[in-house]
Formats: structure tokens, C-alpha cells, sequence
């Protein structure tokens, strides 16, 4: 019924619902370990991988000149390990950066197996997009019967990946966190980083190769990288963060089908998108949401958090400047323009702010000028009691010389409630006037 | 600078044998009328075919602007912003293509897809350097992130095309392979163009990239814009990946930024010269790749540029002469080496030291093997290797199980034991380390003492040592750790 609402008519339990579970189970096996990648910042590591598998499978298809899984599988795998170790070891001995000696290694690797493809072409006919562009939508093709059920391969296989994966991170999980964290800490306790990054790297390789050809390299590689990083973003615990990236995974994959295939429908097209890349997609719009929305490292949520308190500073430091002109002279009204020499506002944030004190009724304004309410002589007198309160704690407690006392008082009377505006009489012996001589005014809640 | 030319000229011996194994390697063997004659050869060296002239160009202009541009990214450790940015152009290919489709135009004419894939490449390069500012997560996860999202946008906007116009999109696919044998004289004149373009910048602006890449903070503090500079570079690095998109392909894009300055890295430590030498690498790996593409007629030129740019990069990696590994190795040995006979030396020494048979004048004074073997933890292996190499330096003499020291040898092994005694005497007096414990210390620093730094030790102890100080600690025989396990194998 829902599904139809998105115009997706054609959904089929026995050919859709695979083509999504073997989606599911390549993101949670890729997420699993992705998660670690990214805190050891070896993210590039996936990509890297999937193009340097290309001689391994070459090779393995020359030999066996046959299109046999197990021995390309063998091959890539064998190759992708081999990436890893490569990289490494150009790291360390020759002293290359990181990312460059991944770089050289990769692209060295695929263009040996782009070669070896074109001399063998006469023999065989491999074409490289069919093995590292493999795709979802070919998953409930390849059949097996497996206790009585009629299961795709490339299901079996990455449910195998995916299970040995969790196997892997639930069983070192302590030493995966040990060693992501704090590596050399980890090796004088005794559990070796370095033989823990190379089963890391292992499985990577194997969890990559099982999917490019089930599922393609596209899928993969996003499912190592996006969903652990939109999960890094949420939170600070790292089981939490898996199991949030698994989540993440899942939905991304299920979303990304749906989109294949309503997609297309919305522009008029009778036939769907490539699931992986749509998959690919749905992680990255999770994951552009996630960078402006999550709540504590979201982008737009600290730009917002940040406006909000400074305009409610700037409320503040309007009633006081009223408040002390009120003190001074008769005409303790002010207009705009001087508000905005005496706070250096900007013209937008002045605007919106005594837009908001008048909403609140904190202000009237006649005319031009803007004048204090009762409510609003009531939140300066609460600011301006903080202010002198704290110049006189500042002088007579803390030996401060009079002409430094204003601008830490200014930076702390936002903060001060009538709990500490208390603390603050009881330790300065409940004074009349400020160090500047000009009287405290009294507090609100005791005059009643 | 002899020592580099030796240096340049094994290199280039072994590029040119490394080369040609790699295609006899390739060639198969049955099919000998693929063999190039006698008279292709020439062909192709004297660029007598229009085609190969114009594909050998472009593919030399494209390797030095990547050499070039790929030397900053590399030492600004941005190796594989290539790598994000090449797939980041693929929804802006496809995005252009459906553009000019909609609107009439012819779909693969080469500037509308160019400019897609700018604008795409452009916001890929955007988002990276936003995620990696504004949140907390790191610049490779930025990379992964931004590469696989776009390149899977790109994926389904291919898919998208495909239903469309199958006819029309069928040149799309070249941008991922790239399709270098077939580049015509727009694309060459495309490439010379942005290559020039990219060499001028990098020229014009060489100071304040060098700045940029070595010292960010000091560039700001000098006045520089260091946000301007990095998109300028970035910019840089859009362009040589762009119009190399159309010649080599998405993938291997990335070696021509990445090889060829990896491997200049190995050959210098001045930011000048690594430009220089990464310019020639990527233009004689370019051209070589090319070269060999155009005589064989079953070696795809893309690939085989990256694999040439790859064997340079071993040779570099291995005779580089400022941090190649036969150059470190060699350079450790040496040391290992010169340390091995400064312990000798001053074993000998100890052990006559021990025997009392320093003071006779009459015969040349010796140690035993078996003596030598128990001063150091070292294996019999070891000392008699450092035993036949002080022979052949004059130090010492072998007769047998007696190593007797030359006079020279006993002059020399005289200075080193009284240079380890001296800095004994002065972590004892100075740095108040018990007496038994200064041996290993002293045993640490004495290879690389200077005389200046033994003058200033003599000058520091002269008030309470005679002329050759005596040990400040028994000179017991060491923990032999091959006599123990020898022992206890017994």
C-alpha cells in the first residue's frame, strides 16, 4: 500500500526483497568494519582496495580461463592483501606519506591488471566493468536451494562476510578499541597494533572482494566510509557508534532501492536507477543531514547555538544600557542608532533582538526611541545588581585594581542567577554601593 | 656530485632494462608479427606519424603538468585529493550531458562535458575542505565520503542516461577508461593549453605554494591569503584532472598527480628540483607510455604510462640518492660497521688492560679470541667478521686464536677507551650516575663524540684525572648472552 503511494508497483518479495537483503548485509558488513577505519584514518583504504583487486582477478581468469568465482575471489583477495602490505611498507621504509604511497600502489596495481585484461582479451572475455561494477539487481539470478529455500548466492556469501566481521568485532572488540586508540599503549599491554591492523586489514580485503562481485565496488566502498562517519557524528561511544552505523547502513540500503526504483517515475522513466549507486547516494544524504543537523557536532545546530546566545547577550546589554541611562538622566530613552554606537551591534542583530525585547514587552517605543517596560526595568535591575555585585566582589575579595574589574564583571553578569547574586552579597557584606561609587540596585526577590 | 651521477646513471640503466623486461613480460610470446620492425622503431622515435606525434605530446605535457602540480599536493599531503576529485566529476559529466540533451544541443560536445565536470569536481573539492573544517572528522574520511557518494551519483546518472538515448551516451563510459591512443588534435591542443597554463601558474606563483605547502602559519603571518593560495592550487589540480579525464581515465589520473612526485622525492631534498625532476619523470614517463602503446598494438597507452611512472617510482625508491633504500642501507652497514671496530678495538685494549700487558714494550701486544669473545654480547659470527675487517684496515693482526694490535692499532684503540673513559668519568662527576651504570651510557654516545667535545671533557676533568684516566668500574667481562645459551646447551 505504502509502497505503491511512492509509485512503486512492481515490488516483488522474491526478487526486490533480496535484491535489499543483499544490500543490508554487504552495508553491515562494510559499516562494521568502516568503523574502525575511520578512527584510524585509513577511510581511503576501501577505495584503494577496490581498484587494486583488478590484476588478482585478472590474473586468477587467465589461469583458470573461466569465469569460476572461488579462484577470482582467491586472486583479488590475495591482491588486495597485498595492497595493504604495500602501502604499508612504502609508508615506512620510504618514508612516503600515507596517502600518496596508497596513491602509487593502487593505481600502479590496476593499470597492471588493465593491461594484463587487454593482452588476454583474445583468449577470454573479461571486462573489467562486469567484475568491479557488479550490481545488486543481478543478485536473485544466481540461485542455490538451501534447505529447501531458494537463496542467491551473493546472499550466502556476504552473509558469511557480514557474520565473520561481527564475529570478529565482537571478539577483539576490546583490542580493536585499545589498539584505534591508543596503539603503542596497546602494544606494551600486549596486544599487538600492528597484528591487529593486518587482520583488519584482511578482512577488509575479503569483505571488498565477496562484494564487488555481488554487489559491485561503488556500494562497498560508501558503506566503509559514510555510514561510520555520519555515526562518528552522533556520538562519543564507540559501541554506540557501531551499532548506530549498522542502523545507518540498513537504512541507507533499503532507502537507496526504494529510490532506484521511484526515482526514474517521478521524471516519467519505466525502467529503474543502479541500486548501488542510489544506495551510495542515500548514505551520502544521511550524511549531509547528519553534518548540519546532529545535535551536538551538527554544523547548522552550532551556528544556531551560537546566535542564540549572542542575541541573547546583546538582549541583556540593551535593558543595562537603558537601565544605566535611566540611573544617570530623566531621558532615559534611546534610539537605534545609539544603541548601536554604545554596542558595537550589527545592524541585523540589533534589529531582531529589539524586536524580540518588545514582543516579550520589555520595551516600548515611542517614535524613534525605545524605552524599558516594568518587565524590562525588572530583567535590567537583575543584570545591573549582578554587575556591580561582581565589581565589588572582584575589588574587595579578589584585590583587583578598580580599572579591571569592569570587563570580566560585563562577561559574567549573563551568567549569574539569584543563587549566586546571594553567595555574591553574604561574601562581600551585603554592600550599598559598587567600587565606582554608583549604588547596587537592590534585589527583586527580597524587596516583595 | 660524482656519487649522483653514478647514482642517475645505474637508475636510468635499470628504468630502460626494467622497461623492457615489462614487455617481453607483456608481449606473448606466439604472436611475433605484433613485434615491432626495425623501420617502426624509427617511425615512432622520429615522430614521423602525425598520430603518434600528437598523442606522444599530450601525454608528455599531461605527465609534467601533473608532475608539477602533483609535487605541492604531495607535500601539502593531499596526494589523493586527485583521486576524490577525478570522481567527483562524473555527476557533473552526466549532469552536463542531460543539460545540453534537454536543451537541444549535442550532448558530448567536449567543452559542456568538461564544464560539468568542473563545476561537480569544484563542489566535490568544496564539500571536502567544508567536512574536513567544520566537523570533527578527518581529511581521509572527508575523502572517502565525499569519492564514493558523488562517484555513486554520478553511477546512477549514467544509469539514468542510459535509458534515455543508449545511442547518444555511448562515449560517456571513455571518461572512466580514458581513451589516450585515440586523442585527436583538440584534446592535445586542450591539454598544451591547460599545461601551460598550469606550468605558468606554478612558476609565477612557486614562492607562496612552496610557503603554503611547508609552513601554513607563517604563510598567514606573512601576509599571505592561505585560503586563496589553497583554492588557487586546488583549482590547479582541477584542471590537469580534467582535461586528463578525457586522455588517461578517472583512475589513472591519479598516478600522473601522485607517481611521478613521489618518486622525485627520493632524489632531492630542495622543493626545486623535486618540481623539476617530477616535470621530467611525468613528461618521459608519459612519453615513454604513449611510445610503447603506439609500437604494440595490444598495449592500452593509459595503463601503460601509470606502469612506466611505476617503475620509475621503484627505481626511485630504491636508488634514490637522499632517501633511497640502497643509499640508507649502505650508509647503516657502514656505521654498524665503523662501531663494530671501535668495540674491537677497545675490548683489545681492555683486555690488556686487565692482563697488566700494556707496559712491555718488547712484544706486540695481543688478546685472544676467546677473551674478545667474553668483553661484548656479541656472537662469534659478528667478532670475527669485525676481527678480518680490522686485518684488512691494519689495525689489528690475526696469528691464529691471537689478535695482536698493530702500532697504529694500539694508538687508535688507546684514543677510543680513553675517550669512553673520559665520558664516563664525566657522567660520574657531572651528571652523578653511579659508577656501575656509566658503562652502557658512555657505551651509546662514544661513536659520535667529536674531538671538540673530547677537548672540552679534558678540559672539564683535567683538575682531578691524570693524563690517561684508569676505569672508573671494574672491568669485569660482560653478560655474554651467546656464551650462556652455549653453556646451557651443554
Amino acid at each position: 500500500m505504502e509502497l505503491e503511494l511512492l509509485g512503486i508497483s512492481t515490488w516483488r518479495w522474491d526478487f526486490d526483497g533480496w535484491i535489499v537483503a543483499a544490500g543490508i548485509l554487504c552495508a553491515v558488513a562494510a559499516a562494521l568494519l568502516g568503523n574502525f577505519l575511520v578512527l584510524r584514518r585509513m577511510s581511503m583504504l576501501g577505495d584503494a582496495i577496490s581498484h587494486a583487486v583488478l590484476p588478482g582477478l585478472a590474473a586468477a581468469f587467465i589461469y583458470t580461463s573461466s569465469r569460476n568465482s572461488l579462484p577470482m575471489f582467491l586472486g583479488a583477495a590475495a591482491v588486495g592483501i597485498l595492497t595493504a602490505f604495500f602501502t604499508e611498507w612504502i609508508r615506512g621504509v620510504g618514508k612516503v606519506d600515507e596517502g600518496a604511497s596508497m596513491g602509487v600502489v593502487f593505481t600502479s596495481l590496476f593499470a597492471l591488471g588493465l593491461v594484463m585484461i587487454v593482452q588476454a582479451a583474445d583468449h577470454v572475455d573479461l571486462d573489467p566493468d562486469c567484475v568491479l561494477y557488479g550490481s545488486p539487481e543481478y543478485t536473485p539470478m544466481n540461485t542455490v536451494f538451501l534447505a529447501g529455500w531458494e537463496v542467491p548466492i551473493s546472499v550466502i556469501t556476504l552473509g558469511i562476510v557480514a557474520t565473520v566481521n561481527a564475529a570478529f568485532v565482537i571478539f577483539f572488540y576490546k583490542e580493536l578499541k585499545f589498539s584505534s586508540f591508543d596503539p603503542s599503549l596497546s602494544t606494551t599491554t600486549g596486544f599487538s597494533a600492528t597484528l591487529m591492523h593486518y587482520m583488519l586489514v584482511v578482512l577488509v580485503a575479503v569483505t571488498a572482494v565477496a562484494s564487488f562481485e555481488s554487489v559491485g565496488n561503488i556500494l562497498v566502498v560508501a558503506m566503509f566510509v559514510v555510514p561510520p562517519a555520519t555515526a562518528y557524528l552522533l556520538t562519543d561511544r564507540l559501541a554506540v557508534m557501531i551499532l548506530l552505523s549498522l542502523v545507518l547502513a540498513c537504512v541507507s540500503a533499503v532507502l537507496g532501492h526504494l529510490g532506484a526504483i521511484a526515482v526514474p517515475r517521478w521524471f516519467g522513466f519505466a525502467s529503474s536507477l543502479p541500486t548501488a549507486g542510489m544506495m551510495a547516494v542515500s548514505t551520502g544524504l544521511i550524511f549531509s543531514l547528519t553534518v548540519a543537523f546532529s545535535p551536538k557536532q551538527g554544523v547548522l545546530v552550532k551556528f544556531v547555538r551560537r546566535r542564540i546566545l549572542a542575541w541573547s547577550t546583546l538582549a541583556d546589554d540593551i535593558v543595562g544600557v537603558l537601565y544605566r541611562r535611566e540611573e544617570r538622566s530623566k531621558d532615559s530613552r534611546a534610539t537605534r542608532e545609539i544603541l548601536r554606537s554604545l554596542l558595537l551591534a550589527d545592524a541585523f542583530s540589533l534589529r531582531m533582538v529589539l524586536r524580540w525585547l518588545r514582543f516579550r514587552g520589555e520595551l516600548i517605543r515611542h517614535g524613534e526611541r525605545y524605552e524599558l517596560t516594568q518587565q524590562g526595568r525588572a530583567r535590567a535591575q537583575d543584570l545591573v545588581r549582578s554587575h556591580r555585585l561582581w565589581e565589588q566582589y572582584l575589588v574587595s575579595q579578589a584585590g583587583l585594581d578598580e580599572d579591571r574589574i569592569h570587563d570580566k564583571a560585563e562577561k559574567w553578569e549573563h551568567v549569574t542567577d539569584l543563587e549566586l547574586r546571594r553567595r555574591l552579597r553574604d561574601e562581600t557584606n551585603a554592600p550599598r554601593i559598587d567600587p565606582h561609587g554608583t549604588p547596587i540596585p537592590d534585589e527583586r526577590a527580597e524587596a516583595e | 656530485m660524482s656519487r649522483t651521477q653514478f647514482f642517475v646513471a645505474v637508475s636510468c640503466t635499470l628504468a630502460i632494462v626494467l622497461v623492457l623486461g615489462v614487455w617481453q613480460f607483456i608481449m606473448p610470446s606466439e604472436s611475433d608479427s605484433g613485434r615491432p620492425t626495425w623501420d617502426e622503431w624509427t617511425r615512432l622515435l622520429l615522430l614521423k606519424d602525425y598520430n603518434t606525434r600528437v598523442v606522444t605530446l599530450g601525454a608528455s605535457l599531461l605527465g609534467c603538468a601533473g608532475g608539477i602540480v602533483g609535487s605541492f599536493t604531495l607535500l601539502r599531503k593531499r596526494a589523493l585529493m586527485g583521486d576524490a576529485l577525478s570522481h567527483a566529476t562524473l555527476p557533473g559529466i552526466a549532469l552536463a550531458f542531460m543539460a545540453a540533451n534537454a536543451l537541444g544541443m549535442s550532448g558530448k560536445s567536449l567543452p559542456v562535458l568538461l564544464l560539468g565536470a568542473v563545476a561537480t569536481g569544484l563542489l566535490g573539492v568544496a564539500a571536502i575542505l567544508l567536512i574536513r573544517n567544520l566537523t570533527r572528522l578527518k581529511e581521509d574520511t572527508a575523502l572517502g565520503a565525499v569519492l564514493s557518494v558523488f562517484f555513486g551519483a554520478g553511477v546512477s546518472l549514467l544509469g539514468m542516461i542510459q535509458q534515455m538515448e543508449t545511442a547518444a551516451a555511448a562515449g560517456l563510459k571513455g571518461f572512466i577508461d580514458g581513451k589516450t591512443a585515440s586523442m585527436g588534435m583538440q584534446d592535445t591542443t586542450l591539454i598544451t593549453v591547460t599545461a601551460i597554463i598550469c606550468i605558468g601558474c606554478c612558476v609565477a606563483f612557486y614562492k607562496h605554494f612552496k610557503l603554503l605547502c611547508f609552513d601554513e602559519a607563517f604563510a598567514a603571518a606573512q601576509g599571505f591569503r592561505v585560503v586563496v593560495l589553497d583554492i588557487a592550487l586546488m583549482a590547479l589540480v582541477v584542471a590537469v584532472c580534467i582535461v586528463g579525464l578525457q586522455a588517461v581515465g578517472l583512475i589513472l589520473m591519479i598516478a600522473l598527480l601522485v607517481i611521478p612526485a613521489a618518486a622525485a622525492r627520493f632524489w632531492t631534498q630542495r622543493m626545486s628540483r623535486m618540481v623539476v625532476i617530477a616535470a621530467v619523470l611525468g613528461a618521459v614517463g608519459g612519453m615513454a607510455g604513449a611510445g610503447a602503446s603506439a609500437l604494440f598494438s595490444k598495449l592500452p597507452s593509459g595503463p601503460m604510462i601509470v606502469l612506466v611512472y611505476a617503475g620509475f617510482f621503484v627505481i626511485s625508491m630504491v636508488f634514490g640518492p637522499q632517501r633511497g633504500l640502497l643509499l640508507r642501507w649502505r650508509r647503516r652497514v657502514r656505521l654498524n660497521r665503523s662501531i663494530d671496530r671501535q668495540h674491537l678495538l677497545r675490548a683489545i685494549y681492555e683486555v690488556l688492560d686487565l692482563s697488566g700487558q700494556r707496559s712491555t714494550k718488547d712484544a706486540p701486544p695481543f688478546a685472544t679470541v676467546a677473551q674478545l669473545l667474553r668483553r661484548r654480547s656479541w656472537s662469534p659470527w659478528r667478532l670475527k667478521l669485525a676481527i678480518a675487517r680490522a686485518c684488512r684496515a691494519g689495525d689489528v693482526q690475526q696469528i691464529k686464536e691471537r689478535v695482536e694490535l698493530t702500532e697504529s692499532g694500539l694508538a687508535e684503540a688507546a684514543r677510543l677507551t680513553r675517550q669512553h673513559r673520559l665520558w664516563e668519568l664525566y657522567l660520574i662527576n657531572y651528571a652523578e650516575i653511579a659508577p656501575s651504570r656509566v658503562d652502557q651510557d658512555a657505551d651509546a654516545i662514544e661513536h659520535v663524540l667529536e674531538p671538540q667535545i673530547v677537548a672540552r671533557l679534558e678540559s672539564l676533568l683535567a683538575s682531578s684525572q691524570s693524563e690517561f684516566p684508569e676505569s672508573p668500574h671494574e672491568l669485569a667481562p660482560a653478560e655474554n648472552a651467546f656464551l650462556t645459551r652455549a653453556a646451557h646447551g651443554a
